[in-house]
């Protein structure tokens, strides 16, 4: 087993002010990590020791990272997508984004965060605007359509926070997403 | 003495006699911590006469702890607030778990376990002694 954080109280507060600012802040590339079991990015294991806890049921794909959450966090894993308040993995296992839940008209907060692994978090991507955005963001995204389609279901909808190694970025879904024009 | 029994008794020992107990084994090695050693509180439930439906009967503090020792985790959660007695305890389960198992059981886990039994004899044996029972005298009616 791996261990969590060293400094534990330090160490969290630290992450969790940095997992704010990425999210005041969308697109924006932040610098966050913890000690991580095979199959978790440090910055995914990083996120989840700071948010999950034994209220938070958390979905992902089966390995050593489940003993390991479930040990640091007390958060249940559970294999039902529309039970889960957290989920986590490649992309590719987090499709189709209509499984997870989105809330409800009365308490939009009741909906799922997904903490999506992705190969980068540099380079091209579709043009952001929105809370938190002075002018314009650009953040390459894993399916730009279909979180512009999460987006136009504001206030309902799912939050992303994209990791890649040590790095975090956030996409909530307040963020307005500005597809290329076809020509 | 199974695992759950041992973890028990780590738990229930005193810090002091603890200590003690683990001198043959040598200086513990400085800790590979997977949780820091951590106070909190765990409610303890009883049952009246031992088959009744469970109540709460009071918070007791508790310190739990868990280290990593030659591949092998090592957990405890002990009564008190010592962080020493904590991570003893888990060093101890996870030795129980290694090679050095059989060495451990006979110069630690076996004179703890005795010394907690004579324990529980000699405060049975007072309160055995202050006994009082209660009789119902036949009312001479018939």
């Amino acid at each position: 087993m791996q261990p969590a954080f060293a400094d534990h109280p330090t160490q969290s507060a630290v992450a969790f002010r940095t997992l704010m600012q990425a999210m005041a802040r969308p697109g924006t590339i932040h610098d966050i990590s913890a000690p991580a079991p095979a199959g978790f990015s440090p910055a995914t294991a990083a996120t989840l020791l700071v948010l999950a806890d034994p209220t938070t049921p958390v979905w992902m794909p089966p390995g050593p990272a489940r003993d390991w959450l479930i040990f640091h966090t007390g958060a249940p894993v559970t294999d039902t997508r529309a039970d889960a308040t957290f989920a986590t993995g490649p992309w590719s296992t987090l499709t189709p984004l209509a499984d997870w839940p989105i809330g409800t008209p009365d308490y939009p907060d009741r909906s799922a965060t997904l903490i999506v692994e992705v190969p980068t978090l540099a380079g091209p991507g579709p043009r952001l605007t929105g809370p938190g955005i002075e002018s314009k963001t650009t953040l390459p995204l894993p399916d730009a359509q279909a979180l512009a389609a999460n987006a136009a279901l504001y206030p309902q909808g799912v939050d992303l926070i994209l990791t890649c190694g040590t790095q975090i970025a956030a996409l909530p879904r307040s963020t307005r997403i500005h597809l290329p024009e076809k020509p | 003495m199974e695992r759950k029994d041992w973890i028990g008794l780590l738990g229930r020992t005193e810090p002091t006699a603890l200590y003690t107990a683990c001198q043959p084994l040598g200086e513990m090695p400085s800790p590979d911590f997977l949780r820091r050693p951590e106070t909190g509180s765990v409610m303890v439930r009883g049952r009246t006469g031992g088959t009744g439906t469970p109540f709460n009967l009071g918070e007791v503090t508790a310190t739990r702890c868990a280290v990593h020792l030659d591949g092998h985790d090592g957990h405890a959660i002990v009564q008190g607030r010592d962080a020493d007695h904590a991570i003893r305890a888990a060093w101890i389960d996870a030795l129980m778990q290694g090679q050095r198992a059989e060495d451990v059981r006979r110069h630690v886990l076996e004179p703890l376990a005795e010394a907690e039994r004579q324990r529980r004899d000699t405060r049975a044996r007072k309160a055995e002694a202050t006994r009082v029972d209660f009789e119902t005298m036949v009312r001479g009616e018939d």
